[in-house]
């Protein structure tokens, strides 16, 4: 039977999805133990959680979480660095550790037959890292020639000045690398002082997920971490960033970083925007869909398709536990730079009402957000992932079950409402990492006023 | 572990590959066409990357973008280009099957009556900021321009990397496209993988109704890769960059994909490189650190491959000390051989990266992508155990012996990376190259 070209073919029903079941149990000691049965792969995951990010690095010592992050796999308990790296090569372990503004996260996957030394491992690291002088020096020395690096590297110069500039002493005003300047006075004590105030049990979840019984793995993480009893009476509390102030707008509205020769310029703009715990969330998930989250987005649609100005422009929504940025990325080339700025700011604004959303507009952000969503749950890894979130951000557990039919509900009145809830566009900084002589004239098109030129220490 | 599969060729000469996977209610839809940045010519580099672009701006029957059907029906797509292949895949919610082998099809079948000048046009500016947002403007970003330049000769096509010459993506015309369609965008030259969700019969009966009528057009040319000539002269070269610390770049001419001694050379990449406890990273960045990074990969493709390492000089350091270092390590692996805790470590990660890459169905990697790779490559799709075993069987002896025969110091290509105007960092008596 030949095929009907005349029409795409109708989708039929969405299939329906049942989200994998987390189990959820509390050791004695206070730690969240969440598991997750996978039999997909004969693999498992176990993730560590905990809530203390670069938000957390004390103000004079901005990177202080993120080296303290590094020391866990350099060496814990009896294992030398060596000794733990020798051991997880041959358990066919994938160690990951990552530094956020809100949290820490360490995720150790490993062949399922191993699964018993790779969650005594990674409770050893949290636990007992052996914080050895010469393995901080080594350390602190590489995170120092990163930092080095970044000086040529565009999207980190960018990132950098526009972080500094909305949340300047915020402590949201810092990338987890910190600077140089803290790095080279930081001390092996000021590491050890901080794992001691801040790594407790009761502050952690680990969420255990893969190729075992609920049962099985619950009992994994127990025998880890059971008879883990902090030395102190207390944690030291962290800043919880969602408690403070709102940084104000800041008093430049372009700034240049200026990059000789630099064969485009790499752009953000934006400004603080919502917490995750917004109650519209979802109806900003469906707005940066339209605006600037997936290919057939306006943002890309305009600055790619029909100019051609860049490889692609996208924005964001950066939910966390106080005000994330909303952020437009985009690297274009240089000689329109000035037109792409204009019009990235000219969509932002039409989207707050002058444009509302068609009604294809809305039906495809949605869609992406609801058909898409069970891809979300594939591996081990992802829904360790997913249940991480609801760990840090306090949501419900129905949370995944009501994600479809809450963003379902997000009508195009509501889309225009959160857009003038949220997005604000005479506190709209612009970052431009580009050369001042390619670009330097063209600003003044822009009527934002004077271009403050940014300099790193 | 295994990929189980069924094989249907359709008359046309098209593959279809069908895997089941009834865990998440998705599928992975994959189309491998054989072609890639090697079937170019001197003069015309970047364009079956460019070619790419233009398989995303709609066909005859959508002409409307192919973004916007799929991702309203909840797909995630994407494609890319390398020297050997071009790759496109969808992972769609099961019921979006047919829709997704509605457009792929259309786009095989259909492409050219929906080609226009401004579509062109705007893609190959596209690409140009491709290539300047991931090329040059990116720290050391021409060094691996500078590399494949210096391994194969000018009229060899792994001369150049696939995202090819900007003058050469400027130089770029209409015809040209639609020359490349009509050679290689051919049902006996593509293979479509579905993984996930399907119903194997239903699957077929699908497969066969819309890419079944597609024209198989005419054989394809035959494709004259010359043999890139042994290097039997170390061959020293500079470039000097935007950069805060200098990086070395060495090369070695090493065996093509699934042939003798490529999966040695793999195990041996790991044990130089693959993390802390290997031997580079153990005595460049861990004891004497002189360095702050350093990698291996055996980088095995169907008409040759090659080996290469990659270490950057920590500040103070020059090149120059990284390469003794980096020999004293080579030198020691090539008398000795791996150690039992090393084989040990290799065989475990070997085996751990297979199963790592059966977890997804589809995207870039997972085991649609897999199911194609093998297919096109070596003829068969259920070539996976047979892949795993390559390295279950790998001896140390053969692992040195590997290393022996292709790590030798006067056949290597030695990039040093610097500074602008810091020259004095790099090797002795290294050439100045320019590469824009």
């Amino acid at each position: 039977m030949p095929v009907n070209r005349a029409q795409l073919p109708p989708l039929g029903p969405d299939p329906p999805f049942r989200f994998p079941e987390i189990r959820r149990r509390v050791l004695a000691n206070g730690l969240r133990v969440w598991t997750v049965e996978h039999h997909a792969v004969p693999l498992v995951s176990f993730l560590a959680l905990l809530p203390v990010g670069a938000a957390a690095d004390p103000p004079d010592r901005p990177g202080l979480a993120a080296v303290t992050g590094d020391m866990l796999d350099e060496g814990c308990g009896d294992l030398t660095a060596l000794d733990l790296h020798d051991t997880l090569g041959r358990i066919g372990g994938h160690l990951d550790s990552e530094i956020g503004s809100d949290a820490m996260v360490l995720t150790l996957s490993s062949l399922a037959r191993f699964a018993d030394r790779a969650v005594a491992l990674l409770a050893d690291m949290l636990r007992r890292p052996r914080l050895e002088r010469s393995d901080f020096e080594r350390v602190r020395e590489l995170r120092l020639n990163r930092l080095v690096q970044i000086r040529d590297m565009a999207p980190a110069l960018a990132d950098r000045a526009y972080t500094k500039l909305l949340y300047a002493e915020h402590p949201y005003g810092h990338l987890p690398i910190g600077t140089e300047t803290s790095l080279h006075g930081m001390e092996l004590a000021e590491v050890a002082a901080f794992h001691a105030a801040m790594f407790f049990p009761s502050r952690l979840t680990v969420i255990a997920s893969g190729d075992a019984t609920h049962d099985e793995l619950a009992n994994l993480v127990a025998t880890a971490f059971g008879s883990w009893v902090p030395a102190a009476a207390d944690a030291d509390p962290v800043v919880d960033p969602a408690k403070l102030p709102v940084p104000p707008p800041p008093g430049e509205r372009v700034a240049l970083v200026h990059r000789a020769d630099a064969a485009q310029s790499e752009l953000r703009i934006g400004h603080v925007a919502a917490p995750r715990s917004t109650p519209d969330y979802h109806a900003l998930l469906v707005l940066n869909m339209i605006l600037g989250g997936q290919f057939v987005s306006r943002i890309n649609m305009n600055l790619r398709e029909d100019k051609g100005y860049t490889y692609g422009a996208r924005t964001s929504f950066d939910f966390r536990r106080g005000p994330g940025p909303f952020t437009l990325h985009a690297s274009v080339q240089s000689d329109a730079t000035a037109d792409s700025v204009l019009e990235a700011l000219a969509e932002i604004e039409a989207i707050r009402g002058t444009r509302p959303p068609s009604p294809q507009e809305l039906e495809t952000g949605r869609a992406a957000l609801t058909r898409g969503y069970p891809r979300n749950f594939e591996t081990a890894e992802q829904i360790s992932r997913a249940a991480a979130q609801l760990a840090l951000y306090g949501l419900p557990d129905d949370y995944f079950s009501t994600f479809v039919p809450r963003v379902l509900a997000v009508g195009a009145h509501d889309v225009t409402r959160v857009a003038r809830a949220h997005i604000h566009p005479s506190r709209l900084l612009t970052v431009i990492v580009g050369d001042r002589e390619k670009v330097g004239a063209s600003l003044a098109r822009l009527n934002l006023g004077a271009v403050t030129e940014f300099t790193h220490a | 572990m295994n990929i189980p599969y069924t094989r249907h060729t359709l008359d046309n000469g098209l593959d279809v590959l069908i895997h089941e996977d009834h865990d998440c209610p998705i599928v992975a839809v994959n189309v491998w066409y054989h072609v890639g940045s090697k079937n170019e010519k001197p003069g015309r580099t970047g364009f079956a990357h460019l070619f790419e672009h233009l398989m995303f701006e709609g066909s005859e029957h959508y002409d409307r973008g192919y973004f916007q059907p799929l991702q309203e029906a909840g797909a995630q797509l994407n494609g890319s280009t390398n020297a050997d292949r071009t790759n496109y895949w969808e992972v769609v919610p099961r019921n979006a099957l047919e829709l997704a082998l509605w457009m792929e099809s259309d786009r095989m079948g259909y492409l050219l009556p929906a080609l226009t000048e401004s579509k062109f046009e705007n893609q190959r500016e596209v690409v140009l900021n491709e290539r300047r947002q991931n090329y040059e403007n990116r720290p050391y970003g021409l060094a691996g321009m500078a590399t494949v330049a210096a391994l194969y000769p000018s009229d060899h096509p792994y001369h150049w990397m696939t995202i090819g010459a900007a003058e050469d993506i400027r130089a770029a015309r209409l015809e040209d496209v639609r020359a490349f369609f009509q050679t290689y965008y051919r049902p006996p030259n593509a293979s479509l993988a579905l993984a996930g969700d399907v119903d194997t019969d239903a699957a077929v009966k699908l497969a066969g109704e819309y890419f079944g009528g597609l024209d198989a057009g005419d054989p394809l040319p035959p494709l004259d890769i010359p043999t890139a000539p042994e290097i039997t002269l170390e061959q020293r070269l500079l470039l000097e960059d935007r950069v805060e610390l200098p990086r070395l770049y060495l090369a070695w001419h090493s065996p093509p994909l699934f042939a003798e001694n490529d999966a040695e050379l793999d195990l041996v990449a790991d044990v130089l490189a693959s993390g802390k406890t290997s031997r580079l990273y153990r005595a460049l960045v861990f004891d004497q650190r002189i360095a702050t990074e350093v990698a291996a990969s055996q980088n095995s493709r169907e008409a040759g491959g090659y080996f290469q390492i990659i270490a950057t000089a920590a500040p103070g350091r020059t090149l120059g000390e990284l390469d003794h270092a980096i020999a004293r390590v080579l030198d020691t692996f090539v008398a000795e051989g791996p150690t039992a805790p090393e084989m040990e470590r290799c065989l475990a990660q070997a085996e751990a990266n297979f199963i790592y890459r059966l977890q997804t169905v589809g995207g870039f990697g997972g085991k649609s992508d897999q199911l194609n790779a093998y297919n096109v490559f070596v003829g068969d799709p259920g070539f996976f155990d047979r892949d795993l075993e390559r390295y279950r069987r790998v001896s140390p002896d053969a692992m040195q012996s590997a290393a022996r025969r292709t790590l030798r110091p006067d056949a290597r290509i030695a990039l040093s990376v610097v500074p602008r105007g810091r020259v004095a960092l790099a090797l002795g008596g290294s050439e100045s190259v320019s590469i824009s």
